[in-house]
Parts: structure tokens; C-alpha cells; sequence
């Protein structure tokens, strides 16, 4: 496992490579990677193309298997990896697209604040976050959820959370899928992942999962920051987190079937985490079923935790949500297995698409994007690491046309959890936080210097590897001044 | 020998785990996985448990030993950090499990392991050595 890429890599333009056909006996479509001459050098340091390669021989894979700029080595699937298969071809959906953080993704909120008055109270602020939201391994919430509860919260998502009051309803409105998947059973959901999922709703996790207090430091399109009511300084937070060990659990049972469905229905992959099933299966059917339950989970688990933050700068700033501004921008899904309709070879087809570590980015015009965003693309949120920025771009038809409507996810890793920790134990780095103007409070011992700056690409050459090849358009940049980790 | 290594891996995290025999591989790996998720220095045990897991073959095997043991972790709140496995086939597995409540030992928490994944899992005897890497989700 692991190693340096030592197969071919042929360039197509100035931002994507390919790993031909015939790279690999069993790779149905090519592969292609987005990237810079800078950062395909990374990319080549880790095997992450092997795992492109791979999942190029999945059953009714169609165009490319595509790696965004944020690839690294994971498992099954790249992280920032992109695949789509034709369902009426026998195509597949593998748990190992999508990974065991089912709808991880990450929820941008806006303020009137101001960088200086938000930095006046910075010390108040994060020590009431960090004590009022639960972090950390297994942690727990204060919210009580009943077993009916629980199968309502997967049927109807964020939903939920606005019903009991734990947020409004134009919360929705800003969320991809309304923060709801039809179709979720939760029939298909294991006892094990009942169990693991209780008093996980309104909690944020560990390893890079955070809560970032943002101040936005760059604008690149006036009029798209107009339309998020955004200007240089204005004060935004952040939350990236998934659907916990519920979701995790999920993945597990049906990763475990999956293998089975190898022999059942004759498929051969280079990699076991790759198990699938035709998504017409009943394997198949069940699986997806079982993953929206997830991805509702997920969606309701972010919106616990903004009404959390909202209720936290009501006391710190003594002021109520709507005088503050707080409104939600977008959230976005970036482990998710979705299907949407594209042409292939002048058909209009039905695909199952895996994002796995990649954000939908669809194009002006887009149907699926609420009305007020309508003419710009759906916004695209790009958490960095806890030093740099994070970014908000739109989705372009280019995307549509290209990547299956697909973008980066975040910086991406480039340095091992030991490899960052041999560099600068947690009180160097947070004295070097510190220095820079950021307040970290994390709740594990070794989470901070595993999440190190240094442990990551540079998020601004992965955003500018997608702005420039055209799949998403920069909007604006943020720089954190406080974070909050698991 | 050693019984464990943590190896690195960009992403996630991986450990190779080694043993004499495969029953001392599948505990081994064990210890490595629960040394990812606590620091176990010094712990005492307090509380045991028996488990039972049967799979495909002997990889699916140590992957659903080891999700076994995080799930009764996360549902059942108990650091373990003794494994006995008891008995051993190609197929199935039954193991004495021993740890300590998270209770106050949730200083000891270090890294949230989400599974134990297939990726590139191959057990292999070298040198009359058993041997595996195995990639965690983190």
C-alpha cells in the first residue's frame, strides 16, 4: 500500500492529467486528475491515482473516473474522488464511494458582526462555543430524541430539527436537497446503528471536523458577495461534521454485505473496499435506503449545531439571531452518492454519482438551486485547514458539462497524522496560532498537531486549480480567528 | 517482534500488526487499534466481555473482529485493552475482551476510529511471522 505513483500520467491541459485505459487491465473509462503542474506533484507522491485507476473498473462506470485537485490516498475511492455509473447499464453504487462519514459536509453562516467587534469578545465567544458544543471522541448531546424521534430525524432531516425548534425554515431553503434525500427507510438501518447513533444529534466529532469563527479577507465577485450579503470583514461560521457514528455504522453493515454481492452477481474489483452492487439490486436498493437515512442524519446534525452557535452569539453579543444576521448561506454535501441526470453520448441519462471528498457544483440555471441564487450557480463551501482560509465559489455549467457537476472539497491532506505530529507538539502550534490571531480550543490530545496546518495542501492552489480549469468560480475568501476541534 | 507499528498514511491512519500465530495477529491488531483511540499506558481493566464474529474468510474476519470491538466501544463505553481470543477458524472467531469504563478515563481518548477498512488487506506469513496492514477510517 501506499508508495509514490510510478504509472503514466499524460497531460491534457494546463489542469488535468489522464491515466489511460491501458494503464490497468479491468479500467472501463480513463481516469482523469485535476491539478497544477505544483500540486500533481504531491498528488504523484502518494498512490492516490492507483485508487483512481481502481475505481475506474467499476460495473457501468461512464466518461472518467475523476480525482479533484484535494485528492489523497483514502480507501475504496480517493478522497476527492468522483464517479458515476449508469444505472440502466448495471451500474453500481459502492459503500467505498462514499465513505463511512455518510454526508460529511460543512454549513457557512453569515453575520452583520464585524471582525473587531467579534474579536472585542473572541476570548468569551470561543469558550462558550467550545463548552456548549459537544466535541470529541463519541461525544454526546444534551438533546433528548425519542426511538421515534430518531426515525423521523431520518426520514425528514433537518426538517426535523426546525420542527423542534432548532432553527427556521428558510434554514431549509439554503440547503442542498432542502436537507432531506426522499426515499430514506429506516426499516433498512441496523439495531447497531440505532444504537451508535444515539445523542449524537447536535454533536460535532473528532479528527477534521471544526467550528470556525471566519472573517471574509478577499472578494473576487462583488455582485455574488453582494448576493450573500457579504462584504471585506464581515464575520462568518463554519461547521464541518457528518453524520457520525450512525453513519459510520451504516457503512460498515452494508460495506460488509457488499463483499458478499462480489460472487452474487459476478463482479471483480481490485479492491475490496470497493464492494458493490447493481444499484437496481435489491443489495443495491437497500444500501441507498439505508445511506439516506444517513444523509438526513447528517443534515439535521449540522442544523442542531448552528441553532447551538445562533443561541451562543445571542448571549455572548446580547442580541437576538435576526439583529445579528445570522442566516444561513449553503450547506453542502461532499461524501454523498446522488442521482442526476447528464447527456452521455447525446443521450440523457440517469447516473448514480459518488462524491467522495467532492462538492456538487451545479451551474446557473440549475433547477435544483433555490431561486435567489438561481442566475450565479449553487454557492460551493471549501473548508481550509484551521491556518488558512476557506472559501465560498459557485458551481458552473462547465461543471455540469466536465465533472459530473462536481468540485473539490477542501485542501486535502499532504501529510500523514504522524508525520504532522513529529513536526510541533500542540502548545507550539498554538502558540503559533496564537500569534497569527487564531484562538484554538480542541478537545483531544493529539487532534491539534494531527490537524496542523502543515498537514495540508495549500487550499488556495486547490481552489485555484478549480477556478481555473472552470468547474467552480471563487466568490470569496475567509481566514479563521477562532476554531473549535474535536 | 514487535506486536504492532503505526505506518503512516495520508488520510487516515494505518497500523501493520504481527503475531506468531494468527490468533496473536488478531489480537495484536486489536491492541494497535485500541492504542489509536486511547492511550492506554497504565490502564486496569475492570470489566470483560465475551464476542463471537463469523465472516466470508479470514481478512473479512479481522475486519469485522476489530468493527466489532468499536461498536461495543462506542455503544457499551468501555476502553478495552486485554484480548484473549479464545478460539480461531477461517471463518469464525470467539474472544474474552477485557477494558475499563470511559467513564473517567475520558482523558484517555485520543483519535475517533470510525472502521476498520478492506483497503489493500492481505494477511501474509513472512519468516514464520503472520502479518497485516490494515487502514483505519479517522
Amino acid at each position: 500500500m501506499g508508495g509514490a505513483w510510478q504509472g503514466p500520467l499524460e497531460r491534457i491541459d494546463d489542469y488535468r492529467w489522464m491515466i489511460p485505459k491501458s494503464f490497468m487491465n479491468g479500467m472501463n473509462v480513463p481516469g482523469i486528475i485535476y491539478a497544477d503542474d505544483i500540486l500533481i506533484k504531491s498528488i504523484k507522491n502518494d498512490n492516490a491515482p492507483q485508487q483512481v485507476a481502481n475505481a475506474a473498473c467499476l460495473p457501468g462506470v461512464v466518461k472518467n473516473s475523476l480525482a479533484m485537485p484535494d485528492i489523497h490516498w483514502g480507501y475504496g475511492l480517493p478522497i476527492g474522488g468522483v464517479i458515476a455509473t449508469d444505472i440502466e447499464e448495471n451500474g453500481v453504487i459502492t459503500p467505498g464511494g462514499v465513505g463511512y462519514d455518510i454526508n460529511c459536509g460543512v454549513r457557512l453562516i453569515r453575520s452583520n458582526l464585524t471582525e473587531k467587534e467579534v474579536r472585542a469578545k473572541l476570548d468569551v465567544l470561543v469558550t462558550t462555543l467550545f463548552h456548549t458544543i459537544p466535541a470529541g471522541v463519541g461525544s454526546k448531546s444534551d438533546i433528548k430524541v425519542s426511538d421515534r424521534d430518531e426515525r423521523r430525524i431520518m426520514t425528514t432531516g433537518a426538517s426535523w430539527g426546525v420542527e423542534n425548534g432548532f432553527g427556521v425554515k428558510e434554514d431549509l431553503d439554503h440547503t442542498e436537497e432542502n436537507g432531506c434525500m426522499d426515499g430514506a427507510d429506516p426499516d433498512k438501518v441496523s439495531e447497531r446503528a440505532y444504537e451508535r447513533g444515539v445523542r449524537q444529534s447536535g454533536t460535532l466529532g473528532s479528527g477534521n471536523h471544526f467550528l470556525e469563527i471566519q472573517v471574509v479577507d478577499e472578494i473576487y465577485d462583488e455582485p455574488a458577495a453582494n448576493l450573500f450579503d457579504l462584504s471585506l470583514g464581515s464575520v462568518t461560521v463554519m461547521i464541518h461534521t457528518g453524520s457520525r457514528g450512525f453513519g459510520h455504522q451504516i457503512c460498515d453493515d452494508y460495506s460488509k454485505g457488499m463483499v458478499r454481492c462480489l460472487s452474487k452477481y459476478n463482479i471483480s474489483v481490485p479492491d475490496r473496499q470497493l464492494a458493490c452492487a447493481p444499484v437496481k439490486s435489491p443489495e443495491g436498493r437497500d444500501y441507498i435506503a439505508a445511506m439516506k437515512c444517513a444523509a438526513n442524519y447528517a443534515w439535521n446534525n449540522r442544523q442542531c449545531l448552528m441553532h447551538m452557535v445562533r443561541t451562543v452569539f445571542e448571549k455572548v453579543f446580547g442580541s437576538s439571531q435576526k439583529n445579528l444576521g445570522l442566516t444561513l448561506i449553503w450547506d453542502v454535501a461532499h461524501n454523498i452518492a446522488k442521482f442526476e441526470r447528464y447527456k452521455i453520448d447525446e443521450k440523457d441519462k440517469m447516473l448514480c454519482i459518488h462524491r467522495k471528498g467532492a462538492t456538487r457544483a451545479f451551474g446557473p440555471g440549475n433547477p435544483a438551486i433555490p431561486h435567489e441564487y438561481r442566475e450565479y450557480g449553487q454557492p460551493v463551501i471549501i473548508p481550509g485547514d484551521m491556518g488558512r482560509n476557506s472559501y465560498i465559489l459557485l458551481g458552473t455549467k462547465k461543471a455540469e458539462e466536465e465533472t459530473f457537476a462536481s468540485t473539490c472539497h477542501g485542501a486535502g491532506r499532504c501529510l500523514s497524522r504522524k508525520e504532522a505530529m513529529r513536526r510541533h507538539d500542540r502548545n507550539t502550534l498554538l502558540k503559533e496560532l496564537g500569534a497569527k490571531g487564531i484562538k484554538v480550543m480542541a478537545v483531544g490530545k493529539e487532534t491539534l498537531a494531527e490537524e496542523a496546518p502543515y498537514a495540508y495542501k495549500n487550499v488556495n492552489e486547490v481552489v485555484n486549480v478549480v477556478d481555473k480549469a472552470g468547474i467552480s468560480k471563487k466568490v470569496c475568501r475567509m481566514k479563521p480567528i477562532g476554531v473549535i476541534k474535536g | 517482534m514487535k506486536p504492532f507499528e503505526i505506518v503512516d498514511h495520508t488520510a487516515d491512519i494505518s497500523i501493520k500488526a504481527y503475531g506468531k500465530s494468527e490468533k496473536e495477529l488478531f489480537e495484536n491488531a486489536a491492541r494497535g487499534m485500541f492504542n489509536i483511540a486511547a492511550d492506554l499506558e497504565g490502564i486496569t481493566t475492570s470489566t470483560e466481555l465475551n464476542v463471537k464474529v463469523s465472516a466470508l474468510d479470514k481478512e473479512e474476519l479481522l475486519v469485522e473482529w476489530l468493527d466489532e470491538l468499536l461498536y461495543n466501544f462506542y455503544t457499551k463505553h468501555i476502553i478495552f485493552c486485554e484480548f484473549n481470543i479464545v478460539e480461531l477458524t477461517d471463518k469464525s472467531l470467539s474472544a474474552k475482551i477485557k477494558g475499563r469504563f470511559i467513564g473517567e478515563n475520558k482523558n484517555r481518548l485520543k483519535s475517533e476510529i470510525k472502521a476498520a477498512t478492506r483497503h489493500g488487506l492481505n494477511i501474509v506469513k513472512k519468516d514464520g511471522i503472520y502479518e497485516v496492514q490494515i487502514v483505519f477510517d479517522v
